[in-house]
């Protein structure tokens, strides 16, 4: 064998032996934040928080970048940027869904919630907010934006869930620290303020 | 003691932030003109970079430059293992070669996708022992381990690898190796021979060196205004590892303004700056370009350079005396150090060994040696944690031959105050292991329990575990700083880091309990390095409750001083014939005369000198807090305090009783039941204890039951890049509740009574789970962490529990 090869060889080497050592190219694509050769850009409205928001959004674009890049929503955060995690876990009609895992487009004709849009106007806040505070459920905090939107989006479906309900509706959401534990008591407590 | 605020809950001033999503992280921010860079990172796992041709790359539009490892490093790499910011000599795959910015990330992937790089491919290699054979390939370039003597290379027969593997036991002369020491502790040869008539267990085993999976990637963003640098990073310390950034990106100190609000977890490879030295791309690019840089870091990126724990391969023979006192323990321990160097977790294993148990007689030996793997480094109990899940299941083993119980047999073994561990007999700054165990057993009602042990239920079957866990919890010698103004509030100067244990708030709260003053009159000044904040230690190892209290009190004690000082030239008499209470200076024998803490922080600044940090500050105050100390002087009022070093071992303990239902068809088990007991001193902050408790157990369960960190064999690519190929527990991997409690005594070398507490948490859930796994199969002992399901299912049917190919990690199967 040659000792010596090129990054473009060996890149060529791993695609055809169908080995993938990661999705960087895909992260940046999902980003949208260059327009594609012959990709038209649409400007798009969508509902964040209850307001209509008009934006510049890329076909391939999800729904995170636009949160974050766009929107400048970076209470929405990326762990891994490949359904994995949670961290980006917004509602979309009420249901808890992976930002990160979506196209922006297709969400025209939803009614997306950020944790931004949680607080009342007051500053008053949600009641799984308050629960999460009260039981310090977060540790780092990177994840608490994703827990905080799977338990708002678990309660209501279900206001009074059990234990094991809150764990099986939060089980998408990854907290590397373990604060597990302390997110259902925070929850269960949220479940009380109602 | 009663105390005001130590021992009570409160909220941190962070938490708000957290679940409003208003904190800033790293990659959060953003400023005018910021350009991006992406990293080309090595795509083999050792090679050497003979060429780049850029000018493709720099011609295209919106592209601004490149950073090459010769940019960084003008004089030549650091010629030694460890993490470089940039290399020509890759030796794992995805570390960093070059960083390209342009206008955005696309841009700058296509350009990087537009070098032609030429490398000169090299040999690899993946298991240490593969190495340490003769004519095996060697990590580095120098050799395949790093010491005091810089590159060398260390080898054995291939007869003597074979028999290592094979677990037989290690011959003496057996050649040790790498940068970490070998001890013996008392008599070893008389340590087993008073085991004779007892029980004797020798067999090897290994343990994984799986990632740390931090939640936020290590993005950074970085400008330039003014000379100085304005960094935006992530880490788990503040003051610590700012103050070693400086020196990696060649700024000056003053001229370093770090920036780092919270932090989206460390789990030890945060700590220090020298593990995440990738915070100086942007650094240096920005300088180059003239322009923010931001640079955002993917999950797979965080895996290679995000470290890993260091794995084990290594053989035991443990001693037990017919009382069941362990009177002799061999271990020999082949670590992974990966591809850039590690730790000492192996040395680390065998003092856990001699602390925890305190055995009689302790021998270490060990070879530390590279792979091509991920870096390794500090991971939440970094030795001690490997060792956990592997000693539990002999303890039960000689528990069972010597008609013991397994509490006892632990309660006969455990540390307690007085007593002294590790190779120097350092002695414990204080201990309560006897306690912990009788609290665990009694919250978890462990004697009641016994009867379901390997009780059957279908295909299911009862185990039963307890652990324990230990890790040194508490440095010294770092400097506080507490300030007062006009205003009377207490502004209590943080260099502690937020990565989520709270501890820089709570550590706070022994200045104010130091001054008497409610929590509302208090404010911490931290998150950013220009608010002039003091020198900690770095925030690992489990310090920082022990360290950072004994800061606070003694620069709040220090503002207590002075304000007796202050109030005895005002009004008369001594110092001494004042006391503190209810935000007042006043005398002892008339309360009515003093004053209030405005007055006398305003007098304090009238005054100046000594009282506002112009002069005779602390001796051997740190570079770090004197250019602090310097832009506070003459602000206000100022506390101030060097703490001394002190020379004892303040430990963190933990004891963690668990009950499993383990399905014999499926190898699946079931947590049905978890306790946990912390024995750290005075609680100083209980619902931050209780959040170390129950992370440490998630992560016990994944060392001992599901984390893995795979290689393929033939390319030396990893596999376990992502979250879900590494299998960190989830919540349905974790029980629906973990219960808590704490043994809450004081430790007599800090002032309010406080050791650490967070890296036990995982060795004892480890312990106590593995032992369940055990127990729930007659006492079978695997030698592994972790513990697959597949391990089990091969077992239960007889097969070899290593037969599928990269089931287990990269030793086993491979």
């Amino acid at each position: 064998m040659n000792p010596q090869l090129t990054r473009r060889r060996f890149i060529k080497g791993v695609i055809a032996s169908g080995a993938v050592a990661g999705t960087t190219s895909l992260w940046y694509a999902a980003n949208g934040q260059s327009r594609p050769a012959g990709a038209v850009e649409r400007m798009i409205r969508l509902n964040v928080n209850g307001q209509d928001r008009t934006v510049d959004v890329a076909p391939q674009e999800t729904l995170a970048s636009t949160l974050r890049y766009k929107l400048g929503l970076t209470g929405t955060k990326l762990g891994c940027n490949r359904g994995e995690c949670g961290a980006c876990t917004v509602l979309v009609d009420d249901v808890p869904t992976y930002a990160c895992s979506v196209l922006t487009h297709s969400m025209k004709d939803g009614r997306i919630e950020t944790v931004e849009g949680l607080e009342a106007p007051d500053g008053t806040l949600h009641p799984v907010q308050q629960g999460f505070v009260e039981a310090l459920s977060p540790q780092c905090g990177y994840c608490t934006p994703g827990q905080v939107m799977a338990a708002v989006g678990l309660l209501r479906a279900n206001p009074n869930p059990t234990r094991e309900q809150a764990r099986e509706g939060l089980a998408g959401n990854i907290c590397r620290c373990g604060s597990y534990d302390s997110y259902l008591d925070g929850v269960m407590r949220a479940a009380e303020i109602g | 003691m009663a105390y005001m605020h130590i021992g009570q809950d409160f909220v941190p001033p962070d938490v708000a932030g957290k679940v409003t999503g208003r904190i800033k992280y790293a990659e959060d921010y953003t400023r005018e003109g910021m350009v991006y860079a992406r990293l080309l990172t090595s795509p083999i796992p050792h090679a050497r970079v003979l060429e780049v041709d850029d000018s493709e790359a720099l011609a295209m539009d919106g592209v601004f430059g490149i950073l090459r490892a010769g940019d960084v490093y003008p004089d030549g790499e650091p010629q030694s293992t460890g993490l470089k910011i940039l290399t020509d000599n890759p030796t794992l795959v995805g570390e960093p070669i070059l960083a390209l910015a342009a206008v955005d990330e696309k841009t700058a992937e296509s350009a990087i996708a537009a070098l032609n790089v030429t490398f000169e491919r090299l040999p690899f290699v993946l298991d240490p022992l593969d190495s340490l054979q003769e004519g095996g390939p060697n990590a580095y370039l120098g050799g395949n381990t790093f010491g005091q003597q810089g590159f060398t290379e260390a080898k054995w027969t291939t007869d003597q690898v074979a028999s290592f593997r094979a677990g037989n036991t290690p011959a003496e002369d057996l050649a040790t190796t790498g940068p970490i020491p070998t001890f013996v502790i008392g008599d070893l040869e008389a340590g087993f021979a008073a085991a004779e008539g007892g029980y004797v267990y020798e067999g090897s085993f290994t343990t994984a060196g799986y990632p740390h999976h931090s939640m936020e990637p290590r993005s950074a963003m970085a400008y330039w205004e003014d000379g100085k640098l304005y960094l935006h990073g992530t880490s788990q310390s503040l003051t610590a590892l700012a103050n070693d950034m400086a020196g990696i990106i060649g700024v000056a100190k003053e001229d370093l303004v770090f920036i780092n609000a919270a932090t989206g977890g460390g789990f030890g490879q945060r700590a220090r700056a020298n593990s995440i030295p990738s915070m100086a791309i942007p650094a240096k690019l920005s300088q180059k370009l003239n322009r923010p840089v931001m640079m955002r870091i993917t999950r797979e990126e965080e895996f290679t350079i995000g470290g890993a724990r260091q794995g084990f391969q290594g053989w035991i023979k443990v001693g037990f005396r017919p009382d069941g006192i362990m009177s002799a323990c061999d271990l020999f321990v082949v670590s992974d150090n990966g591809g850039k160097g590690g730790g000492a977790d192996a040395f680390s294993a065998a003092d856990c060994i001699s602390i925890l148990y305190q055995t009689e007689a302790v021998r270490f030996r060990g070879a530390s040696v590279g792979t091509n793997t991920a870096h390794r480094g500090a991971q939440r109990g970094p030795g001690q944690n490997q060792i956990a899940p592997i000693i539990a299941p002999i303890m039960d083993a000689a528990a069972d031959a010597l008609g013991m119980s397994r509490l006892d047999i632990r309660v006969v073994n455990s540390a307690q105050t007085g007593d002294v561990g590790g190779p120097q007999g350092t002695p414990l700054t204080s201990a309560y292991m006897p306690e912990a165990l009788r609290q665990a057993a009694d919250d978890f009602d462990w004697e009641g329990r016994q009867s379901r042990r390997r009780q059957r239920n279908g295909s299911k079957v009862t185990g039963l575990g307890i652990g324990q866990g230990y890790h040194n919890a508490g440095r010294s010698g770092q400097d506080g700083i507490v300030m007062m103004g006009a205003d009377g509030r207490l502004k209590i100067h943080s260099g502690v880091g937020n990565l989520g244990t709270y501890s820089y708030a709570a550590t706070s709260r022994a200045a104010a309990e130091a001054l008497k003053m409610p929590w509302e009159s208090c404010d911490i000044v931290t998150s950013r390095t220009d608010n002039h904040l003091p020198i900690t230690s770095p925030q690992d190892g489990s310090n920082s409750i022990f360290t950072n209290t004994r800061t606070c009190y003694g620069a709040a004690m220090d503002m207590v001083a002075k304000m007796k000082e202050i109030a005895a030239a005002d009004l008369g008499g001594e110092p001494a014939d004042y006391d503190i209470s209810e935000e007042r200076v006043h005398q002892i024998a008339d309360s009515g005369v003093g004053m209030t803490y405005a007055e006398v922080a305003q007098r304090a600044m009238e005054l100046g000198g000594r009282y506002t940090g112009e002069a005779e500050l602390p001796e051997d105050l740190h570079e770090w807090t004197q250019i602090a100390a310097s832009r506070l002087a003459g602000s206000a009022f100022m506390g101030i305090y060097h703490d001394p070093a002190h020379s004892n071992n303040p430990p963190g303990f933990t004891v963690t009783c668990t009950e499993i239902e383990l399905d014999l068809e499926t190898g699946k088990f079931e947590i049905l039941d978890m306790v946990s007991i912390g024995e750290c001193g005075t609680v100083v902050h209980p619902q931050g204890l209780k959040n170390q408790l129950v992370g440490g157990a998630v992560w016990g369960i994944g060392l001992s039951a599901l984390e893995q960190h795979l290689y393929d064999p033939q390319n030396g690519l990893p596999a376990s890049t992502g979250y879900w190929q590494s299998k960190v527990p989830t919540y349905l991997d974790t029980p629906v509740r973990i219960d808590t409690g704490w043994v809450d005594l004081p430790d007599p070398e800090n002032p309010v009574g406080a050791r650490g507490i967070g890296e036990p948490s995982q060795g004892s859930v480890s312990a106590a789970l593995t032992a369940a796994i055990s127990d729930a199969l007659d006492g079978h002992i695997f030698g592994a962490a972790p513990i697959t399901t597949d391990m089990i299912i091969n077992h239960i049917s007889g097969t070899r529990e290593d037969a599928v190919a990269l089931a287990q990690n990269n030793y086993r199967g491979v």
